[in-house]
């Protein structure tokens, strides 16, 4: 078990959710697979999905919803299983 | 001289800095807002004025009625030119400023609400008696009455689901019998999927050209600066612009440049304005589409072959003065093509890439333009489009004009980002190119094939 921070590839805006009404991709507590998208970066009007590349436990964002991202800071943190 | 004084730059980017030079030029001062993100920018850096209006993100500052109009306030400006996209077309950004007694470049909101919505649009041009793409005349009644109307416009037919959008909903129908074998399922699709079974018929226009005609109106009067080819396209984005169009018929261009001034004319234009049609290249006719009420990102090669400076025009107008030109006074000279220099990587399937601008070297020589909102050193924020700049030549021929592209995008040097330089180095060597013979779909096809050409090479 050990805590591992996802980081953004890319700059741009970070999306918790795929569209403004739907639900976040994952809450706390939720499994990860790899593979599951876990936010999304709007990088000059293209959505680039932040995909798990490890499997475990979501323990939160670390960026708000809608906020601005630079390459290489933290998005979410996951638990690894 | 024009009636305005102070004018407020309600955009970013290469079209900011255009505008700002247009002001610049008429002794018109310039106030420039910017996002968080773009205090660095080039327009910021040549406008007399900047204003900081919000966040990098766009709703939040330069999509935000509220935030811009405190700008107008603050800043004293008596004008506001919106350039493209942003608040543009928008009639509500539109009818607020006026209410303020400023001045909007542009039409009025009614004309762009008018204009905007297509159906209207569509009827405003029949009004004007300018071809629509040929269709039933509202939803079909039964299968009787669509093999009818498609039996007049001729095969093939789209069928269209009346509740559909965005391209859902619509079947192809090549012959009478797959058009009998069609309509059923489709009404039952369109049951099923949008909860009407309400269809109609249009035209099926296979081998499509993009042309669009340049107007200018002063609310009593229009005149049209010829036409635009925008054929090369990606995902519905222009690459790649000309102007005149290649290949059309010298008869067919005088007929579609009159019905734009006949619609410019009959909703009363004020401002610049483009008319978008199809052209069918099977049946040699053009069918109007859509009118965009504001400036386009294409208009260099429409000031290229006639000479006119349509940004100066556009301010004006805008200041009150009556059109400038006589429709005898334009002239089409020569040939002209533009390029989209984007911030993307055409090997990487248009992956964006922003970031610095280390090297900016750009091609000259006669006949040889680059509308830009960079320079070296500028980092390309991530929060807007991904346009770097525009590079434009003009020569007396389209062969010369090709030829001088060709030169003007060797001399050329965007890095270390890539860009969509080398996806024109390759388009402007392409036979079919040279030929002129493309339509909307060419681009996508010539893509594939080359991608499908990379990886069988790289298999191999």
């Amino acid at each position: 078990m050990s805590l591992q921070t996802i980081e953004a590839p890319l700059p741009g805006i970070l999306y918790h959710k795929p569209s403004p009404d739907a639900e976040p991709f994952k809450t706390p507590g939720d499994a990860v697979a790899v593979g599951d998208t876990l936010a999304l970066i709007e990088v000059m009007k293209s959505f680039m999905p932040v995909e798990a590349e490890l499997a475990g436990t979501f323990k939160g964002y670390s960026a708000a919803d809608g906020e601005s991202i630079e390459p290489g800071a933290p998005v979410c943190e996951i638990e690894q299983a | 001289m024009s009636g305005i004084r102070k004018l407020l730059i309600a955009n970013r980017g290469e079209i900011a800095v255009r505008i700002i030079r247009a002001a610049r030029d008429l002794g018109i001062r310039t106030v420039q807002v910017v996002s968080e993100a773009d205090q660095d920018m080039l327009a910021a850096r040549l406008a007399d004025e900047v204003r900081v209006i919000g966040p990098a993100p766009a709703p939040k500052s330069y999509l935000d009625v509220e935030r811009i109009l405190q700008a107008l306030r603050d800043s004293g400006a008596d004008a506001v030119h919106p350039g493209y996209g942003f608040l543009s077309e928008n009639a509500d950004f539109a009818r607020r400023v006026a209410e303020m007694g400023v001045i909007f470049c542009g039409p009025d909101a009614d004309t762009i609400d008018r204009m905007g919505d297509k159906v209207n649009a569509r009827t405003a041009a029949l009004a004007a008696g300018v071809p629509v793409v040929p269709g039933s005349d509202g939803r079909i009644a039964d299968l009787d009455s669509a093999v009818a109307v498609a039996e007049q416009i001729g095969y093939p037919v789209m069928v269209k689901a009346a509740a559909g959008g965005g391209g859902r909903g619509i079947r192809i129908a090549q012959t009478r019998e797959e058009l009998i074998a069609t309509v059923p399922t489709a009404m039952a699709e369109a049951r099923a999927g949008f909860g009407d079974d309400g269809l109609y018929i249009e035209a099926f226009i296979q081998k499509a050209r993009h042309i669009e005609v340049q107007i200018l109106g002063d609310g009593n009067r229009a005149v049209h600066l010829f036409e635009r080819e925008c054929s090369l396209q990606r995902r519905r984005q222009k690459v790649w612009e000309e102007a005149p169009a290649a290949l059309l018929p010298e008869t067919v261009r005088q007929e579609l440049c009159a019905s734009a001034v006949r619609l410019a004319e009959e909703v009363g234009y004020r401002g610049a304005g483009t008319l978008e049609y199809l052209y069918d290249m099977q049946r040699e006719a053009f069918y109007f589409i859509e009118m965009n009420t504001r400036i386009q990102v294409e208009h260099p090669v429409t000031e290229m072959i006639t000479g006119v400076d349509l940004l100066r025009e556009m301010l004006l107008i805008a200041g009150g003065a009556p059109l400038s030109l006589r429709q005898d006074d334009i002239r089409c000279t020569g040939h002209a093509i533009e390029v989209r220099l984007n911030a993307e990587n055409p090997e990487r399937h248009f992956f964006p890439a922003p970031g610095v601008i280390e090297t900016l070297t750009l091609p000259g020589g006669p006949g040889v333009r680059f509308d830009t909102g960079v320079y070296p050193g500028y980092k390309v924020p991530p929060y807007y489009d991904s346009l770097l700049g525009k590079l434009i030549v003009w020569d007396s021929s389209r062969d010369g004009a090709l030829n001088r592209m060709a030169g003007a995008l060797s001399e050329l040097d965007i890095g270390p980002g890539p860009s969509t330089a080398s996806l024109h180095r390759a388009l402007v060597q392409d036979p079919d190119v040279r030929a002129g013979a493309v339509s909307t779909l060419w681009l996508e096809d010539w893509l594939k094939a080359r991608a499908e050409a990379a990886a069988l090479a790289k298999s191999a």
